[in-house]
């Protein structure tokens, strides 16, 4: 039976040594764990628990996904001049989305009441700022440095000319009441989260530093910040501001709302900073200042990068947030995104039942492709970052 | 700096004339109310190796904390390099700029790679080029044995290579003195060695070393004094052979009988 005398053990029975012989040969595994069917198996109906939410699941999609997809597209209106083409009529008995109205309001939804022969100055301004975005976030794109600088410095100076307009290069002022849609909404949303960060960390610092009189006061403003809506914050900032301080000292509306958004952002910011800080190991500090390293250069290269790491998610959770709150600026007036859509909606040259369905479907979309995209980026830079830190 | 030290072997005949590397005269430290270093007085001469031992919780970490100010001591003073520690910021800079420290938990910098690791406390710090730097970097890891890991993080090597990459790290800003804090407590046995060896080679070449271990065959081996310690003070202070052939304290014999059982 066995080619080697070796094998004895396995025939001699009892407690007797035993060498292998011979390979055991690869068999295929067994057709119910591999394939659709093996996948089927373990992921939707591993448990009875688990087969129950996967129909439960897919029941819920069924009595979702078929009207959504009626609404928004079978029996959408794209053509048409004006609300009539938007009405149930003999030949439309069933009227969903009225994308002709989208079309009709699209420059609009997207300029506000800027004026139209300046509407290219916020065209580049798109370009611009989404290219500035691409260079700064693309881990792998040239020269990150210059990046950096190109956005923090460069796109907001260019911005404000190109924006508000400057006389001296042929630029046509153009007053902030006359911004909307698209444009408030990213500029508010842009200027919170550039400077939420960078504030949030100081205050974050400022709230851990070993100084009195500086954590006092950091932690005094995150609490008061924190503690107070930021619908007040808006109404302190464009009525009450200017109760105090006479007109001339008195910054434009949008700019004043800007300022509230951005400290209120920080405040939460500087919390989410601070669990992360938190959880960097008092070794790091203890090795980084037996190295030499001084405060600033310590956060700089040792406790910074590894509390942003891990807070990552937070971060991007505040800025999701804080995208979405920007539409509270209408309150005081400004006329943003979701303000533009509320304004035409209400215009008698389109109202139908469907009108405001549709506006809001668009506010939706807007809103949920950006968050979309901001989620995407975190996880590919969570996944990155985490290569060559799995222990 | 380095260079001095190099003919260290000779300058070890005449220890009095040599220079004073760490003085300590009676530090005393508190923890809230516990009296955790009590009139402690130390003086180690430049090319010393110096091994602290005692029970957990005796001060022998504290002490050599006091040293880089990583603890502040309360009364008495410390001298390193010739630096008095004191409140002054600068002061302090100036000392860890001197002292090389390796932990315990090696403490290196988990996001950084192993050559960034070396590099930058001697760039940021010492304000060396950055090619400069990586130079004398790649230098001190092929003398620790691990050239060959420069570009890869902390996490994917052994405890082993990353205590040595830690020594690396300290050796980077070429310090007067050495700190060892347990370097090899936490490790698996079978890289004890491979630490020791390090720290060994670094002893032969006349590095000052302040050295907290339970290691007692490298004790024996490089030690030039050992010092043991028990509730904050100094209980027992002698060479080597004597220490452990002949100590003379009640607490000492108790310690070396538990441990070299």
């Amino acid at each position: 039976m066995s080619h080697s005398t070796v094998s004895g053990g396995a025939r001699g029975g009892g407690i007797g040594a035993f060498v292998r012989d011979e390979r055991a040969p690869a068999l295929p595994a067994p057709a119910a764990t591999i394939g659709g069917f093996g996948w089927l198996r373990a992921n939707l109906f591993s448990t009875p628990f688990n087969a129950l939410l996967t129909l439960a699941t897919v029941a819920l999609a069924l009595l979702i996904i078929p009207p959504l997809v009626r609404f928004l597209i079978i029996d959408a209106v794209w053509e048409g001049a004006d609300r009539d083409a938007c009405l149930v009529s003999e030949a439309r008995p069933v009227v969903g989305a009225c994308w002709a109205f989208a079309r009709d309001r699209l420059a609009y939804f997207v300029y506000g009441s800027f004026p139209i022969p300046e509407r290219w100055r916020v065209d580049v301004f798109f370009v611009f700022l989404a290219l500035s975005i691409i260079w700064i976030l693309r881990i792998d794109a040239p020269r990150r440095d210059l990046a950096a600088w190109n956005f923090f410095v460069v796109l907001p100076s260019v911005s404000i000319v190109l924006l508000s307009g400057a006389k001296l290069i042929g630029l046509a002022p153009v007053d902030t009441t006359l911004w909307g849609g698209v444009l408030v909404t990213i500029v508010v949303a842009s200027v919170g989260i550039v400077v939420s960060l960078p504030l949030g960390v100081l205050l974050a610092l400022g709230r851990r530093s070993t100084m009195p009189a500086v954590r006092l006061v950091c932690t005094l403003f995150i609490e008061i910040v924190r503690g107070v809506p930021l619908i007040t914050v808006l109404f302190m900032a464009s009525v009450m501001l200017p109760l105090f301080v006479p007109p001339v000292w008195t910054p434009d509306k949008l700019i004043r709302a800007l300022v509230g958004i951005a400290l209120f952002a920080s405040a939460y910011m500087a919390e989410v900073v601070r669990a992360g800080l938190q959880a960097v190991a008092r070794g790091q500090y203890e090795a980084a200042a037996a190295v030499g390293l001084g405060y600033w250069q310590l956060m700089r290269f040792i406790v910074l990068p590894q509390a942003l790491r891990v807070t990552i998610p937070n971060i991007v959770n505040s800025y999701i947030a804080l995208f979405k709150d920007t539409t509270l600026v209408f309150i005081v007036g400004i006329f943003d995104l979701l303000k533009t859509i509320e304004v035409a909606r209400a215009d008698p040259q389109w109202a139908t039942p469907v009108t405001s369905t549709t506006g809001y479907a668009i506010a939706a979309i807007f809103y949920l492709t950006f968050c979309y995209m901001m989620t995407r980026y975190a996880m590919r830079v969570e996944r990155r970052l985490g290569v060559g830190l799995g222990r | 700096m380095i260079k001095d030290v190099s003919n260290a072997p000779a300058l070890r005949e005449e220890s009095e004339q040599r220079p004073v590397a760490v003085e300590l005269i009676g530090v005393n430290k508190w923890f809230g109310k516990f009296h955790v270093l009590r009139d402690v007085n130390l003086c180690v001469t430049s090319g010393e190796r110096i091994v602290i031992c005692g029970p957990s919780g005796s001060g022998k970490s504290t002490l050599i904390r006091c040293i880089n100010a990583l603890e502040e001591h309360e009364q008495g003073r410390v001298i390193v390099a010739g630096v008095e520690l004191s409140q002054d910021l600068k002061r302090i800079d100036e000392v860890r700029r001197e002292t090389g420290m390796v932990f315990q938990q090696f403490n290196l910098f988990p996001h950084l790679t192993i050559l960034e690791n070396c590099t930058l406390a001697p760039i940021w710090v010492r304000r060396r080029p950055a090619r400069e730097a990586e130079d004398l970097a790649r230098q001190i890891l092929a003398k620790v044995k691990i050239p060959e890991q420069a570009d890869k993080y902390p996490g994917q090597l052994s405890g082993g290579q990353q205590q040595r990459v830690a020594i690396a790290r300290a050796l980077c800003m070429q310090p007067k003195i050495m700190l060892f804090d347990e370097p090899t407590s936490a490790l698996d046995p079978e890289m004890v060695k491979e630490v020791l060896d390090t720290m060994v080679e670094l002893a032969m070449e006349g590095m000052t070393m302040l050295v907290v271990t339970h290691e007692m065959g490298f004790a024996r081996q490089v030690a030039d004094r050992v010092v043991f310690m028990d509730e904050g003070q100094i209980v027992e202070m002698a060479a080597p052979d004597r220490f452990f052939d002949n100590p003379q304290h009640e607490r000492t014999k108790q310690f070396l009988g538990q441990i070299l059982r």
